[in-house]
């Protein structure tokens, strides 16, 4: 089975979030890491491989530095990379990035593309649906389980009250939750092979995308302005022995935590 | 001159930091409480091939180079220094030796599942009457045919009596040389071989989590075929592992003299007195930014002697520097760390309290400070 993970390039949740004077995120090549979200699509990507044999593609679009996060993920056990990267790239959004990785898709090939619910930067959520688009194929959104059988793809979704079930022929897309698997570590012998896979890249021409369709030139979202959460803490203090104890667990039971 | 980390040891100094932030640290404070040895966290280990770092794929190692080893070890130790002493011991003291001085046979035998991590394997040299005097070693072993006949014993032995314990290398010895000096030779005694007893695990002020023994000899027959490298060749064997096996410690070392710190540098940005984050003060930042410094310095003097190895120069010297500064660093490190906590830092909820119990020992194991300090002078 050909199975092509997507994985975007994100700042780490940690870092200090800066913008350029156009409002795009400043990307600092110390602060960038796979997505977090896309290493459960990398972890079910590897998964299904080891059910169903054949190969994990690892595509990125990114800057150049992004090899650093694709070789990342071919230690962690994808067999090669695809780094989509153009300087007309740039300012994409996400209409943009589908066409893209669509044309990168298309051009590799496959049974089975996956992808993160979203991206930890943007957390736009919208990307694996508008590559579904683009391809006329289908997509199976929010996956908590993904079987592979007699040529179709079945998914599990989870509801506020149960699970949904849905499937499709493949090729198929598949977005993926955090809840659907447990993501391994790199083992050191991947990490030792990790330099020995290839990384192939694809520029616009490559994928025969017309360069004004993405993008700054072809985005038609535009962020227009920026500013930091309100992080007030609010405090409630319960105190005194009449009923402090019932308000509490009232409290709690309020919140959802009991 | 370059420092920088090719990606390999950039990849594996970030991957045993996340796995000793996200499944070792988490533990540290139960592993030191029971004292239960971390068989989970080993298996893990083992199975992503941190017990075997530094030997070739062809012996079921990860084919990393030395530098690499001493990366992940010091981040190992950062997130628990019984959880790194155990990885230390088992690949510097266990399998090195194989892999330096074994046959083709023996590497086959021995070391394949040492480097997989099937086994941990213990070396044992210090003994009741020999311990900074190694060349005094009493257990000795006698030929008869084809086996040798082992007597004696051996104490505070790393990793020799967990349910994953394959067995131990000793020294032992088998005549005298021109010289008059006690001959060594190593002999590799599997667990289970009859005559070989492995006591009961001390009780110890720190590295609670590591398993350590004492071991004893009765009548313990060993096969010809069990001795390591030529007859009378241990004194040599045991040198070179020790001097490998102090590089390696330094970088244990630096992990926990970096834990020290960053429990000192968040505690101290968070406790308010007089009004103010207590980093506020000079008299706490200043012994921060001296930690700093200094830990700074015992890195960069076991990368050196990392890398004086690698270039097959000669590093008895620096590695015996590296191990007696970045011991000497962990411990003020520790001390400071409780310092800057106060009160709290004497509390066993908070892990400084555990670093400054951890820390005494990495002055001794592996040979004293003082013994470093004569290995440096002698080199002078
Ligand atoms: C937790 C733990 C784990 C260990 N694991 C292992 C292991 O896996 N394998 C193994 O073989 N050993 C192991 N050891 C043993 C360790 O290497 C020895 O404890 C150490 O080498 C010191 O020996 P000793 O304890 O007999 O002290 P001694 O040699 O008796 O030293 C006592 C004191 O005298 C000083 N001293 C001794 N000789 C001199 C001298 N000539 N000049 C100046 N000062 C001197 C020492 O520095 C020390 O301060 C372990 C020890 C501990 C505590």
């Amino acid at each position: 089975m050909n199975i092509v993970v997507c994985m975007k390039e994100t700042p780490s949740i940690t870092a200090v979030k800066r913008f350029t004077a156009d409002m795009r995120l400043e990307r600092r090549k110390e602060d960038a890491e796979i997505n977090p979200f896309d290493e459960y699509a990398l972890e079910e990507g590897l998964r299904q491989r080891e059910k169903h044999g054949g190969e994990v593609i690892a595509l990125c679009m990114g800057p150049v530095t992004a090899t650093e996060n694709i070789r990342k993920a071919l230690a962690i056990g994808a067999d090669r990379g695809v780094l989509v990267t153009d300087p007309a790239l740039e300012g994409s959004d996400a209409i943009g990035t589908a066409r893209a990785l669509a044309a990168a898709l298309q051009k590799l090939g496959f049974d089975l593309a996956l992808f993160g619910s979203a991206a930890a930067d943007s957390y736009g959520g919208v990307v694996p649906a508008a590559v579904a688009e683009v391809l006329g194929q289908p997509l199976l959104s929010f996956a908590s389980k993904l079987e592979i059988a007699d040529g179709r793809a079945k998914i599990e979704r989870a509801a506020e009250t149960g699970y949904q079930v849905a499937e499709a022929a493949i090729p198929a897309l598949v977005s993926v939750i955090q809840t659907i698997n447990v993501p391994r570590y790199p083992s050191m012998k991947g990490i030792m092979q990790s330099k020995k896979k290839p990384i192939d890249t694809f520029s616009l021409a490559d994928l025969g995308v017309d360069a004004t369709l993405v993008g700054v030139a072809g985005a038609r979202e535009k962020a227009t302005g920026s500013s930091p959460v309100d992080t007030q803490r609010k405090g409630e203090l319960f105190s005194g022995n009449d009923g402090a104890a019932d308000r509490i667990v009232a409290f709690l039971v309020e919140q959802k935590v009991l | 001159m370059d420092f920088t980390l090719n990606d390999e040891q950039t990849m594996i100094r970030t991957m045993c930091r996340e796995f000793a932030e996200e499944e070792i640290k988490p533990h540290a404070e139960e592993l030191d409480r029971t004292g239960q040895f971390p068989y989970e966290i080993v298996r893990k280990m083992a199975a992503l091939g941190l017990l075997g770092l530094p030997f070739p794929e062809e012996y079921g190692g990860a084919g990393a180079d030395f530098l690499s080893y001493c990366l992940a070890l010091e981040e190992i130790g950062r997130g628990d220094a019984s959880v790194g002493i155990t990885m230390e011991a088992h690949t510097s003291l266990g399998a090195t030796p194989f892999y330096l001085f074994g046959s083709e046979e023996q590497k086959q035998r021995y070391l394949t599942p040492l480097a997989r991590g099937e086994h941990l394997w213990s070396f044992g040299l210090t003994e009741p009457n020999a311990g900074s005097d190694s060349g005094g070693t009493e257990t000795h072993a006698e030929r008869e045919g084809d086996v040798w006949r082992i007597n004696g014993s051996k104490a505070f032995i790393t990793n020799a009596g967990t349910e994953m314990s394959g067995g131990v290398t000793i020294t032992a010895v088998t005549g005298r040389t021109a010289d008059g000096h006690k001959a060594i030779t190593n002999f590799i005694v599997p667990k289970g071989t009859p005559g070989y007893h492995i006591g009961a695990a001390y009780h110890k002020m720190g590295w609670k989590a590591s398993d350590t023994r004492p071991l004893a000899f009765e009548d313990c027959l060993v096969p010809d075929e069990q001795r390591l490298g030529d007859q009378g060749d241990g004194f040599r064997q045991f040198m070179l592992i020790l001097d490998l096996g102090r590089v390696a410690i330094s970088a244990l070392n630096v992990g926990l003299a970096q834990a020290c710190f960053d429990e000192a540098q968040r505690y101290a940005s968070e406790r308010r007195q007089f009004g103010r984050p207590i980093v506020a003060f000079q008299a706490i930042s200043f012994k921060l930014a001296d930690m700093a410094m200094e830990i700074e310095l015992a890195r960069l003097m076991y990368y050196k002697a990392a890398w004086l190895h690698m270039q097959g120069l000669p590093f008895t010297k620096e590695a015996s520097m590296a191990k007696l500064f970045s011991s000497e660093t962990a411990k003020r490190c520790a001390d400071q760390a409780v310092q800057i906590h106060g009160g709290y830092g004497f509390m066993d909820e908070y892990p400084v309290s555990r670093f400054w119990r951890n820390v005494k020992v990495h002055e001794i194991g592996e040979g004293t400070s003082e013994v470093q300090r004569q290995i440096i002078a002698k080199h002078l």
